[in-house]
């Protein structure tokens, strides 16, 4: 194991942790973004670092098409190669094929897909994806596991859930640098209690350094999404960081921290911003939107980034979607917006105020008081009153 | 604006000065304008901007055409100009050029007398005088360029000297306007004429009776070839005074700005940087070698030509060095000529900006070696020794392939 995860405070489930890892100390709650090609869209290290990224998440599948893997170990490893002196995760490529390619298909010895490059089948297993995960390098790296779509029902999604956990220990077993590298299981079991229960106490009983909750954020309804989250984060250690996968949007960050887990990891900041959306404590900003013309206002008046303090909405509407440097200070702010959303999920927790944090939190994006009703949900099981930011309905 | 001379070179025009503005504001010349895509550099945030060398990097260009669409002129001039819309520290200078190149085209067949005509992204507009300083009093650049009738060098002898008519009424309907008087940006006459000298001439003199604060030569990289423009400089040159600023635009390799210089040109915008940096080139050649230091900080590398190296050449593939080793710039202080292969492979943004990042540095460098070679009394050794290892590089390339 080569991470060390200290609680440095609580509320009732959720939890603010100094996580050590290899190349850097990180603070959870924490976002992670996602830089598919070894690159962040559109910023250099230096800025992420400015803007306080702590772990940045690569992908397994591209970054071993392109530039592959061993170029990458010949080069000393991915940090060097990108130069990001932090933290890096990978991702065990598996789940990139099953979405990315249409031909992909798995057996009990792997993910067999159709080669991008020249038509071949090849074969992705779970050997094979330690072993390339092992070459890149990262702090953090992923069983191979059976995905499956959250909206799949039946004996597919029990079969998945038992190869996974079938396969966590032929990744465990191929695991060559578990001194520098931790390997983490991923939970899985779709909407059904009783197969994450099974695969939860599956992965418990070895022993990871850390754990994902995964096949979420794949279209489920809301209600179930937290659930799942909650059940899991329930039975995980506590002494142990939890991830939940693909998750996202600024208010399922605080749904899930308020539920117990520590990381996330989505496109959605940085994509979303290409497509001249800004992520603000109201929801978004439409920076496209014909209003936004001789807006001259910043993007969001209490951001204090470096776009934020020097540029109007009017600016940033003429250049996104036209010009580079519009997805460039869009995806800066974005990126800001989400790593601020983590330090004062941290800071709150620490500092014990907590509840008041996700209820300012939830004032400003449901200035009329409609939280929807999966949050409220959530936040009962969480132990967090937000009656103060939910108006009762008019009784007319 | 004050524009001081303190260098001429022995033999030759090239000349060194210092461009004054405000009371922070002075940039030593021959300069380079950074082009801008409405206001910044293409790929270049201000925050990765302060990593370029200063004051150098301080001086921009931009089109006011570039923002024909979505923000209004009444909101740019109500929240004080182009500096603070396009974010940018307060000492740095913005000079108005309507032709840039690369979004504003001039298209000088839908031209008539009324205006001029540019190809832009909202379209083909007419640009009347009038509309034109309507752009400038709102953008409150610091310097301004009147509006040209730029023609290509290949035209009649007659468009030619329509284009010259035009372009000498349109300096004055810019600089008689109403609002020329609430502008307070210094104004450069454009001059045209194309290939034919008597033109350049005829234009020079009658722009040099104009109540103008420096010259913009225009109508250069739309044509003409290398050798026919040291007479067509020298026409204009001897026809203006002496002691205000020239620029000229279209003139971006090395080579071509060692000739400008020579003729005695103190402002360069051109493309060149963005050009290169879009086709993946990286500006290497040696800047300490001419006359400068002993030492060669050059490198040798195959697919070079001298100057420049493509990187998405897969000989960079495994390739852990910076793109030049004696560089100060961000990218190669940070990161190796395979990770910007890699990125180019896959088509990533960083690849631009870190190329851009570069080829600024450097092209900058490049402009401070010769502002010293004029200084030192060697501009004409140090043009010389560039054009001959040049050549000599060609040729090693030709004899190696
Ligand atoms: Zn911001
Ligand atoms: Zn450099």
């Amino acid at each position: 194991m080569a991470l060390r995860f200290e609680i440095l405070g609580r509320f009732n489930r959720a939890r603010a942790a100094r996580f050590t890892l290899p190349h850097f100390v990180c603070q959870t709650p924490l976002f992670m973004p996602v830089g598919t090609q070894g690159t962040i869209k559109g910023l250099t290290t230096s800025q992420l670092e400015d803007i306080g990224c702590q772990i940045i998440l690569g992908n397994t599948y591209h970054l071993a098409l392109r530039p592959t893997s061993e170029l990458i170990d010949e080069l000393g490893g991915l940090h060097k190669f990108m130069n990001w002196p932090r933290a890096l995760l990978t991702d065990s490529g598996g789940f990139q094929m099953v979405s990315l390619l249409h031909l992909a298909d798995i057996t009990e010895k792997g993910v067999t897909f159709q080669s991008p490059v020249d038509g071949k089948p090849m074969l992705l297993t779970p050997e094979e994806s330690i072993q390339i995960q092992n070459r890149i390098g990262a702090d953090i790296i992923m069983a191979l596991d059976d995905v499956v779509k959250t909206t799949i029902t039946g004996p597919r999604i029990e079969e998945a859930m038992y190869r996974t956990l079938r396969w966590i220990d032929r990744c465990i077993a191929a695991h060559k640098k578990p001194h520098v590298q931790n390997l983490f299981g991923i939970v899985q079991g779709g909407l059904d209690p009783v197969l994450r229960d099974i695969c939860v106490k599956g992965l418990v009983e070895r022993n990871l350094p850390g754990y994902a909750i995964g096949g979420l954020a794949g279209g489920e309804d809301k209600d179930s999404f937290w659930r799942v989250v909650a059940q899991c984060t329930a039975s995980l250690p506590e002494d142990k960081p939890r991830y939940v996968m693909g998750v996202g949007y600024p208010l399922d960050i605080v749904v899930c921290s308020a539920l117990g887990a520590d990381m996330y990891d989505c496109v959605y900041p940085t994509r979303t911003a290409r497509f001249g959306t800004a992520l603000v404590p109201e929801g978004v900003l439409k920076l496209k939107h014909k209003a936004m013309a001789d807006d001259t206002r910043p993007v969001d008046l209490t951001c204090e980034c470096m776009v934020c303090k020097n540029y109007s909405r009017a600016y940033i509407h003429i250049l996104v979607t036209k010009d580079a440097m519009g997805s460039q200070l869009l995806s800066y702010h974005n990126l800001f917006y989400m790593m601020k959303l983590s330090r004062d999920l941290h800071s709150s927790i620490v500092e014990g105020r907590f509840p008041e944090f996700v209820c300012s939190f939830l004032q400003k994006m449901f200035p009329e008081g409609d939280v929807p009703q999966w949050v409220c949900n959530a936040m009962e099981v969480a132990g967090i009153d937000i009656s103060s930011c939910c108006t009762p309905l008019p009784s007319s | 604006m004050k524009f001081r001379l303190k260098a001429f070179s022995n033999g030759g025009g090239a000349r060194a000065g210092v461009l004054q503005l405000g009371s922070n504001c002075s940039i030593e010349t021959p300069a380079l304008l950074l082009t801008t895509i409405k206001g910044l550099p293409a790929f270049i945030s201000p925050d990765l901007l302060s990593s370029l060398p200063t004051p150098d990097s301080r001086l921009l260009q931009f089109s006011p055409l570039h923002f024909l669409e979505g923000i209004s002129l009444k909101t740019i001039s109500e929240m004080g100009g182009l500096k603070h819309i396009a974010g940018l520290r307060q000492d740095c200078i913005f000079n108005a050029v309507p032709r840039d190149s690369i979004i504003s085209l001039p298209d000088f067949q839908s031209s008539n007398k009324t205006g001029a005509s540019f190809d832009t992204p909202s379209g083909r507009r007419l640009i009347r005088p009038i509309d034109y300083m309507e752009m400038i009093s709102s953008m409150k650049p610091d310097m301004w360029v009147s509006l040209a009738d730029e023609v290509p060098s290949w035209v009649s002898e007659k468009r030619n000297t329509t284009s010259v008519d035009r372009t000498i009424t349109w300096l004055d309907d810019c600089i008689t306007s109403n609002l020329a008087s609430i502008t307070f940006g210094a104004v450069f006459g454009s001059i045209v004429g194309g290939s034919r000298i008597e033109e350049r001439r005829r234009c020079a003199q009658e722009v040099a009776k104009r109540n103008v604060s420096g010259f913009y030569i225009a109508g250069f990289g739309l044509g003409e070839s290398i050798d026919e423009r040291p007479d067509l400089l020298g026409a204009v040159i001897e026809s203006i005074p002496e002691e205000k600023p020239r620029q000229i635009s279209g003139l971006g390799l090395p080579e071509e700005v060692l000739q400008g210089v020579a003729a005695g040109i103190d402002l360069f915008d051109s493309t060149y940087i963005y050009q290169l940096t879009l086709g993946g080139f990286a500006l290497t050649f040696p800047l300490k070698k001419f006359g400068m230091h002993s030492s060669d900080d050059g490198p040798s590398d195959i697919g070079s030509d001298g100057t420049k190296i493509n990187l998405k050449a897969t000989i960079y593939r495994k390739d852990t060095s910076p793109i030049l080793e004696s560089c100060q710039c961000y990218t190669c202080q940070n990161h190796t000529k395979a990770y910007i292969n890699h990125l180019f492979n896959v088509h990533e943004m960083l690849a631009q900006i870190l190329l851009e990042i570069h080829n600024t540095h450097h092209y900058l460098g490049f402009f401070r070696v010769i502002r010293k070679a004029i200084v030192e009394g060697k501009f004409e050794h140090f043009r010389q020794s560039y054009i001959e290892t040049r050549r000599n590089s060609i040729y090693a390339t030709a004899l190696s392939a």
